[in-house]
């Protein structure tokens, strides 16, 4: 609510409080924690830190940081685009924010994919040593490594502003269409790839969940998980970072209705593409098991709800129920990566093999989301990503 | 190789790929390597005594077995194959008086078109002309995309080693095949359950007992055509469903299923650049007319002003002309009217 984000007390600007600032103290501590516990998993293994089995090789790792990391940072690829190549700048002010998060998150998934991987050091082999480009993992680690490199260079813009160096501003600011245009194909390609990934596993995924449709699954929740975490991230930075928005009150609020809207359409359009999936493979009968109960949760509670949330949010001009909507849509994506990595994964195998992550699990990608937010916060509070640079007012 | 013939798809490749995938959709059909090696495992013969477990162990050089052989206790679960122990053995049915218990073995089944091969990223698995699938351990990263892909959960990960695991599975004893060796479980089952030969061979040995024992068996050889078929094949005297087997699904390879999409992928490539460029040139375009419109429209509003300007000012200046008129009027009648008063006094 920007009523309250404009009655609250804006926080303390940068330098205030000291070092030992509740927010450095507990920071800290996830993060040292986090890397205490990689410590364990690089002398002890996978299986001293995780509840990784044979049966379940993919795990939180993979649910969390690799396959919602990367449906979360779709904002990026969204904004930009629409921004650049649609035409509509009156959502400019948000394409910073969203590609600096869109690089946060995706250097998030490399992250997790390093302490996943039983010999990350080995990361670059299917590029140097032996491809395996029949596998749709080729397609994405290619797609990511690119796109990693099309964001990093998006996010350049605020540090040569901030460090004061035209030339290269203006280089990358001339690469703007190009580099948009490059990240719009990477993201179509990997976002969709992901759900790819799945469809060499009919019998071992719940046909609920499994679908001939599944990479087209992927990429239009990953939209949609996109535009709900530029709202979401537009609602805590906005808060954490008041006195740096040039933007009006009234304008910040228009261009949240405006994502609202398009949430609301990309998830009808998803909700309609499960409900193809469900009459193609005439899959209605699944729904009365339960199972289908709990892809019903899914899919009436964390789609078709958000969806309408958005909608009437929209109509009504209610900034809180978009922004509930924004927070139920990125939970959703989250719950469905989960559902399909894990929960619904080897439905049919006996209940004692189920896979619960780990708490060492669990804290090290809460370590890895307190990093990403703590590099946000310290450069958000150096560069100008929250605003315009006096210098470079509109321009690319 | 049958993975190699798909292997033109990936997204590395780009547009010149596009061509080359076609062959990938069309016709063809590889039928395997002729000649190649299988098992068969006699599920109506095997009595659960997991010799084969033992044997498998000690090939491999792996850590003796923990149950002992005698010891029932240990089919009071369905166990699944390890890092450690590469086949086990499971009592999938339990004996009665009117029948005996069922037990089935199970390891990597060597699939003739192998999802592990196709789904790994570095290429770390072989489909060997002989029949088994090897894994490269110096090629893999360890995504174990593989070992989530496989539909016989038979590949397993060696979680506890921290700086050097391995996929573990099955290698249908490769080295020993070579040497003209049986594999070990073959060599080890007392019960002549488990025959090893040339998997033409063994589909004709399977058909034959089926048709000399029609009571004795289900009429079906599991690994036969399932996923494009396995190299260990299965006779059952009760439903494969029931010894844990996916019976009758499919007999499209996985691998085909699972790299479908991927030909998707040199057309997002191609097609993108010109569409989103299009796109970019509408928006263009469309501001590019709208400022035109609002330049005419000024330039208009403009002149139409300024022509308003024009007659106020003409109108204005008409009326001081006329005013002026009207002031040099009045004066100079004044001034004839004041004459004429002085004239007269």
């Amino acid at each position: 609510m920007s009523e309250v984000a404009m009655d609250a007390t804006p926080p303390e600007a940068p330098g205030k409080g000291g070092i030992f600032t509740p927010f450095n103290i507990i920071t800290t501590v996830i993060l040292l924690g986090g890397a205490a516990i990689l410590g364990l998993r690089f002398t002890h293994g996978l299986a001293a830190t995780t509840n990784l089995s044979h049966t379940y090789p993919w795990g939180l790792w993979i649910g969390f940081d690799v396959m919602s990391g990367v449906a979360l940072a779709a904002g990026g690829f969204v904004t930009s685009s629409a921004v650049y190549l649609f035409g509509m700048k009156e959502y400019k002010p948000i394409v910073r924010p969203a590609l600096l998060t869109g690089f946060l998150g995706y250097f998030l998934v490399v992250l997790g994919l390093l302490a996943d991987l039983g010999r990350p050091w080995r990361l670059p082999f299917p590029f140097i040593k032996s491809a395996g480009p029949t596998s749709p993992l080729f397609e994405v680690a290619l797609c990511v490594a690119l796109y990693l490199t099309v964001l990093f260079i998006e996010s350049t813009p605020p540090v040569f502003e901030w460090l004061g160096l035209k030339w290269w501003r203006k280089l990358v600011g001339s690469m703007t269409i190009a580099l948009t245009i490059l990240g719009l194909i990477l993201s179509t390609m990997h976002q969709s790839t992901l759900g790819a990934m799945y469809m060499v596993a009919p019998t071992r995924l719940h046909p609920l969940w499994y679908s001939s449709h599944i990479p087209v699954h992927f990429f239009v929740s990953a939209v949609a998980a996109g535009l709900a975490m530029v709202i979401v991230e537009g609602m805590i930075s906005h808060r954490a970072f008041h006195h740096q928005v040039e933007i009006s009150a009234e304008r910040f609020e228009s261009i949240n209705f405006g994502l609202a809207k398009a949430a609301a359409v990309t998830l009808a359009v998803y909700l309609a593409i499960k409900c193809v999936g469900l009459a193609i493979e005439d899959e209605w009968h699944l729904l009365g098991t339960g199972w289908g109960a709990w892809f019903l949760v899914e899919l009436l509670g964390f789609v078709l709800l958000p969806c309408l949330l958005f909608a009437v949010g929209y109509r009504e001009r209610r900034l809180t129920l978009v922004r509930v909507a924004a927070v139920i849509t990125v939970i959703g994506i989250m719950l469905n990566r989960f559902n399909i990595t894990f929960v619904a994964y080897n439905w049919n195998r006996a209940t004692t093999e189920i896979y619960v992550p780990s708490w060492m699990e669990i804290w090290v990608t809460v370590a890895f989301i307190t990093f990403a937010v703590v590099a946000f916060r310290w450069i958000a509070n150096r560069m100008p990503v929250m605003y315009e640079h006096p210098d470079w007012k509109g321009v690319h | 190789m049958t993975v190699t013939r798909r292997g033109f798809i990936g997204g590395a490749l780009g547009a010149a790929a596009a061509a080359a995938t076609a062959d990938a959709g069309t016709v063809k059909h590889f039928e395997g390597y002729p000649g190649r090696y299988g098992l068969l495992h006699d599920t109506t013969l095997c009595v659960g005594c997991r010799s084969c477990e033992a044997a498998c162990k000690e090939v491999n050089g792996l850590p003796p077995v923990t149950e002992p052989l005698d010891d029932p206790t240990v089919f009071d679960s369905i166990r699944r194959s390890t890092d450690t122990s590469l086949t086990v053995v499971n009592r999938y049915v339990e004996g009665g008086d009117d029948h005996g218990a069922v037990y089935r073995k199970l390891q990597c089944m060597h699939c003739n078109e192998p999802c592990c091969a196709t789904v790994c990223p570095c290429h770390a698995f072989e489909k060997t002309p002989e029949g088994p699938v090897l894994y490269h351990a110096e090629l893999c990263m360890g995504c174990r995309y593989c070992v989530m892909a496989c539909p016989y959960y038979a590949l397993a990960y060696e979680y506890d080693n921290p700086l050097t695991p391995k996929v573990m599975r099955c290698t249908m004893c490769y080295d020993r095949i070579k040497e003209g060796k049986l594999p070990g479980c073959a060599e080890a089952c007392p019960m002549g359950a488990i025959t090893f030969g040339r998997r033409e061979d063994l589909i004709r040995v399977a058909r034959e007992r089926i048709r000399k024992f029609p009571d004795r068996y289900i009429d079906h050889i599991f690994g036969e055509h399932e996923f494009g078929g396995t190299s260990w094949l299965v006779l059952s005297g009760v439903p494969f469903r029931e010894l844990g087997l996916d019976e009758g699904l499919t007999t499209e390879p996985l691998p085909a299923i699972a790299t479908s999409y991927l030909g998707v992928v040199p057309l997002v490539i191609t097609i993108y650049p010109g569409l989103l460029l299009g796109m970019y040139a509408f928006s263009k375009r469309h501001e590019a007319v709208a400022a035109a419109e609002r330049e005419e429209a000024v330039t208009k509003a403009l002149a139409e002003a300024d022509e308003a300007t024009q007659q106020k000012l003409a109108a204005a200046a008409d009326r001081a002309a006329k005013d002026k008129q009207r002031a040099i009027d009045a004066a100079v009648k004044k001034a004839l009217a004041d004459a004429e008063k002085g004239g007269e006094s």
